[in-house]
């Protein structure tokens, strides 16, 4: 089995790259989605709950079908790499919204109030005052959020990426070990996703119900 | 124009048909304090909001420094620096040490470098008796150490006019004295402050000026020894009346 861990070790760093960089465009994604929608800047507000509607109902593997083998034909040329990273971070831009759009909901207006009083400019209070806030109130779906991403990595070789989905399939398919080669590959997927379960529950607890710094009075 | 010089003509402030301040005139002078009484939804509190832009008024207009105070406005912002205000329920950001509640509007709007404004911060918190609790968050303390928090954010800015809404209306009874002895040091050190309360005890000590409002009209404007001991509307008389028992 040994033999294989290297094919695996370079799958898992592809499918962690292209995990991660799909998740931070997902949150930015989110971000600005949350923003469009919660404030009701208009038209874009329709855009953009037509985008979430689109990607929320809709499975990743047909998305990124969509984006590799027909955007090229409509003449965008893309890399199945970045479509990997553009699917994920539009499957998880759309949820990201939802979840931000609930902790911006949840931010109480004399927040917005107090820190306009101080002389902050609307782009100044959102970074320093909402956002962080927003962010926090929406911990436990943003974690959530994460790992089911990191799952969603697992239908990238449907594009022909080596991940670690695919180098589990090809070496079933040239030897036959489809027992090890399988608990190999829940093996890595367990080494990507609990940190981030471990450190989101430890993360969620210590931010509960929005409330910050350490418990008591 | 002096700094810090306050003039609000002809405000007229109204939701709809309903008419929340009518007609309202007041010149603040730098270095005065002005209370400002009236019964409960008589429009005070709605006036400060007013005064710094986070209610648009219907008529009128209110001048800081002679410019013009609108909420709508792009400068708005750089007026609002000018003004500090505390509101009732102190409003601290719950993500930030009592120290960056402090720190973080120096920093952001004025652009000020971290260095000079922390020190000043720990004067300031040092000043309200909570120098000691910089690094805790704003949950860990009690209300009335936060509306302290709350007073010393607001200086942090060097407003020339600060705006005090109720401060002292969601606090313990015994929280109440902690907060308005450090606005009393304020008022000594000729601070301009507009103040909204419901202490009268506080408010004729405090004061230069007493504004009493009803149903949104500066109905009477006095002294508060004047005022206090010799109200000259009936309406006063009866808003006095309301803090005195009789067994």
């Amino acid at each position: 089995m040994a033999e294989y861990l290297p094919l695996y070790v370079q799958a898992f760093w592809l499918t962690l790259r292209i995990g991660l960089v799909g998740i931070f465009g997902s949150i930015l994604i989110g971000l600005i989605v949350a923003m469009v929608v919660h404030f009701k800047v208009p038209v874009l507000k329709q855009i953009a709950g037509a985008y979430v509607e689109l990607f929320r109902n809709t499975p990743l593997l047909i998305q990124l079908f969509f984006m590799y083998f027909a955007l090229p034909r409509m003449g965008v040329p893309i890399t199945a790499e970045a479509c990997g990273m553009l699917g994920l971070a539009l499957l998880g831009g759309a949820y990201m919204a939802e979840s931000f759009r609930s902790g911006l909901e949840a931010v109480e207006s004399i927040q917005f109030e107090s820190a306009l009083a101080l002389g902050m400019t609307r782009a100044q209070l959102m970074r320093h005052v909402v956002l962080p806030q927003a962010v926090t109130l929406s911990i436990q779906s943003f974690v959530a959020n994460i790992i089911f991403l990191l799952k969603e990595t697992s239908v990238f070789s449907a594009i022909s990426l080596m991940d670690l989905m695919f180098v589990a399939k090809d070496l079933i398919g040239l030897y036959y070990k489809t027992t090890e080669c399988l608990v190999l590959l829940v093996i890595f997927y367990l080494i990507m996703i609990l940190p981030v379960s471990i450190l989101g529950t430890y993360v969620e607890r210590r931010l509960r119900h929005g409330s910050f710094g350490p418990a008591g009075a | 124009m002096a700094e810090g010089e306050l003039h609000i003509e002809h405000l007229h402030k109204a939701y709809g048909d309903h008419v929340v301040l009518d007609d309202i005139n007041l010149v603040v002078e730098p270095g005065e304090v002005v209370v400002v009484i009236g019964p409960s939804g008589c429009g005070k509190s709605t006036l400060l909001r007013c005064i710094n832009g986070l209610e648009q008024i219907q008529g009128g207009r209110i001048l800081l420094d002679g410019e013009v105070v609108d909420g709508a406005s792009k400068d708005i912002a750089a007026l609002r620096a000018k003004l500090g205000m505390v509101f009732q329920s102190y409003e601290l950001f719950p993500h930030k040490t009592v120290l960056e509640n402090v720190t973080l509007a120096p920093t952001v709007v004025q652009k000020r470098p971290k260095e000079e404004v922390e020190a000043e911060a720990m004067t300031l918190l040092e000043r309200v008796g909570l120098a000691d609790r910089a690094k805790d968050f704003p949950r860990q303390l009690s209300g009335g150490q936060k509306q302290r928090v709350a007073i010393a954010r607001a200086l942090a800015m060097k407003p020339e006019i600060l705006l005090l809404d109720e401060i002292t209306a969601a606090l313990d009874p015994e929280m109440v004295h902690e907060v308005l002895d450090v606005i009393l040091g304020l008022a000594r050190e000729g601070k301009t402050m507009i103040i909204v309360t419901h202490e009268m005890g506080f408010a004729r000590a405090v004061a230069d000026r007493i504004i009493f409002i009803d149903e949104g009209a500066i109905v009477e404007e006095a002294a508060p020894a004047d005022f206090f001991d010799h109200p000259q509307t009936e309406r006063a008389q009866k808003f006095l009346r309301t803090f005195e028992y009789e067994k």
